[in-house]
């Protein structure tokens, strides 16, 4: 019955008429199709707006601190004393600062995090991994801020109490920290690497009487090499860039130095104490942080192209 | 003429098992002491700042005296940090995942994009928080409020959540889709209906994580000039605001003069600790009872 009813209905209306609106709904639902793709490109194209903006902030800052000081200073001099009467700006006490650091921050999560993987993907049971990886895992998402509280009321009064020469702020302490967060960035990406071996390759090593441990250093490691490479060269880019822990913990003294047991700053560091001051906008102090910020940000750029190459080219395919 | 030293070689042998055995259990240990870390410090953590927790520490303002100091304001901030968050990330971020897995052809556009996705995630956090200082704090002239720290800690996480939810998307089957096509559904019709909802589970569980990690950031916080005063609450966007793992900062480094401020430094951060863990387990919640598998 209803549908005699509609037919009737639109009996009374024209056909012409019918078209029309069948058209003018149609090119609505068109033109919407269209713009739904245009907006969403937009969308995407802010993180390539990020990236534009990230470099040229960073750039044009830093172009102002170099029309003042020069690259040679920057970068060769080993004093900063940017809040003296005669200031200078050498960046060597931050990079000696942020290579210390990241230095025993991976003497720490190097072995450990490649001995990890290679316990989870050779030694483990299924359910011995499933249980263990997502408890490592929590290593990572403990907020950065918590392991600066940890190095400064924990680590450090414990390496006292072993090393008293060792300062009440020191580079030692938050690159132990450090490594203990960066774990199981190494762990997960080696294991990862190593679990991409195929099985055929153990199976050979097993058959010519290879104990696992031997399987493991003389046959899984050179066939996941590249793997494991490019996650330790990411774990080192995460510790030059890693800021909280260092603050809280090296302390702010600028010395150009590679002894641990002494406060030390980074060039994260650095960023941290001169924003959070009273630098006003404009002054050199002010514009260095976009020289250091622009340092950091090329070095950790580097690194990690450095893991994508590295994981690329040497990939063995199975 | 014996060419074997049975001996011999039984003792390699036996030297060659139990190294590996040994180095076994080294490879547990190694694995184990993260753990072990990870276990002292929050027993540490909590036995130091659970008795500073009460009522008037997590509804009360901040004050001079440790007696007295609460962290509403922090906790308050914080919240509405993941307001501004929640907001920007899901919208750039699914929409920018749907056109790149739906929308757009893989050829240079797509291929830039992507590669510059995977670079931002590796910039450090503090130049983000120096980007949003520059851009938004002061030439968009937000100042310190709360639309500027969320803005910047959106930027920070856009490239997780994005990436998260392409593989979302990416795990919708085909043929869902072409079911969709088939009826007549156009191109969007068919995002629209199909693939939004059977991903959304995942997208919310990869966003949720994501925003988790973003209210643990501090360094950008503290390049944007946040401080840890006695201000009011915030109350709206453009308020300025302080949240918890800044006032963790400030009270961990004001432990040198007042040594109560450590225990209070430890006590924000069980509450932290505790938001984490509850927006975790929402998100593990989310992928066990929602997500479909095919």
């Amino acid at each position: 019955m209803t549908t005699k009813n509609v037919s009737v209905n639109t009996a009374n209306l024209s056909t012409k008429q019918l078209m029309k609106e069948k058209k003018s709904t149609a090119s609505f639902k068109n033109v919407f199709e269209k713009i739904v793709p245009t907006i969403l490109f937009l969308f995407a194209a802010v993180s390539v707006l990020t990236t534009i903006a990230i470099l040229y902030t960073l750039i044009t800052e830093a172009v102002h601190f170099f029309q003042r000081v020069s690259l040679t200073e920057f970068f060769t001099s080993t004093n900063l004393k940017p809040l003296s009467q005669n200031p200078s700006f050498g960046l060597l006490p931050l990079l000696s600062g942020t290579l210390l650091s990241t230095m025993i921050a991976m003497v720490v999560a190097g072995p450990i995090g490649l001995m990890a993987a290679i316990y989870l993907s050779e030694y483990a049971s299924d359910r011995v991994r499933k249980l263990l990886k997502p408890m490592l895992e929590l290593l990572a998402g403990i907020p950065t801020i918590v392991y600066g509280f940890f190095a400064f009321t924990f680590v450090t009064p414990l390496l006292r109490s072993i090393w008293p020469e060792i300062e009440l702020t020191n580079i030692l302490s938050p690159g132990l920290v450090m490594g203990i967060m960066i774990i199981p960035m190494v762990a997960s990406l080696s294991e990862d690497a190593m679990t991409s071996v195929p099985n055929t390759m153990r199976e050979g090593a097993y058959g010519l009487g290879a104990t696992k441990l031997e399987t493991a250093i003389k046959v899984v490691i050179p066939a996941a090499i590249s793997g494991i490479v490019a996650s330790f060269v990411l774990a080192i880019s995460r510790a030059i860039g890693e800021t909280m822990i260092v603050t809280i913990a090296s302390g702010s003294t600028k010395n150009f130095s590679f002894d641990v047991t002494e406060s030390m700053q980074t060039m994260t560091a650095y960023i941290v104490e001169v924003s959070s001051g009273d630098a006003a906008a404009g002054t050199t102090v002010y514009y260095s942080i976009y020289a250091v910020a622009l340092t950091l940000f090329t070095m950790t750029f580097l690194m990690n192209l450095l893991a994508k190459k590295i994981a690329r080219r040497f990939r063995e395919e199975y | 003429m014996q060419y074997i030293d049975r001996l011999q070689v039984r003792k390699r042998i036996n030297f060659r098992l139990r190294l590996n055995s040994i180095l076994k259990y080294v490879f547990l240990g190694a694995t184990l002491s993260g753990l072990v870390v990870l276990a002292i410090l929050l027993i540490r953590t909590v036995s130091q700042g659970f008795a500073w927790i009460d009522w008037n520490f997590i509804t009360g303002h901040l004050s001079m005296d440790p007696e007295k100091a609460g962290i509403m304001g922090a906790i308050l901030g914080t919240f509405w940090l993941m307001l501004v968050v929640i907001f920007f990330t899901l919208i750039l971020g699914m929409g920018a995942a749907i056109y790149l897995e739906l929308y757009a052809k893989k050829g240079r556009v797509h291929s830039l994009i992507q590669t510059n996705i995977a670079n931002l995630a590796g910039v450090p956090s503090i130049v983000y928080g120096i980007l949003g200082l520059t851009v938004f704090v002061r030439l968009m002239d937000f100042g310190s409020t709360v639309l500027a720290g969320g803005l910047t800690l959106s930027l920070l996480i856009l490239p997780i959540v994005i990436v998260s939810s392409q593989e979302a998307l990416r795990a919708v089957p085909q043929t869902l889709g072409e079911a969709s096509y088939g009826l007549g559904a156009s191109k969007w019709q068919t995002i629209r209906n199909i693939d939004l909802p059977t991903a959304l589970p995942s997208i919310l569980t990869g966003s949720i994580l994501a925003l988790s990690r973003a209210i643990g950031e501090t360094a950008p916080l503290v390049v944007l000039g946040i401080p840890a005063l006695l201000i009011p609450f915030p109350g709206g966007f453009m308020d300025r605001f302080t949240a918890l793992p800044m006032q963790i900062y400030y009270w961990t480094l004001d432990a040198a003069l007042v040594e109560e401020y450590a225990n209070l430094a430890a006590a924000s951060i069980i509450i932290l600790l505790l938001m984490l863990f509850i927006l975790n387990s929402i998100a593990i919640y989310i992928r066990n009872k929602f997500q479909h598998r095919f």
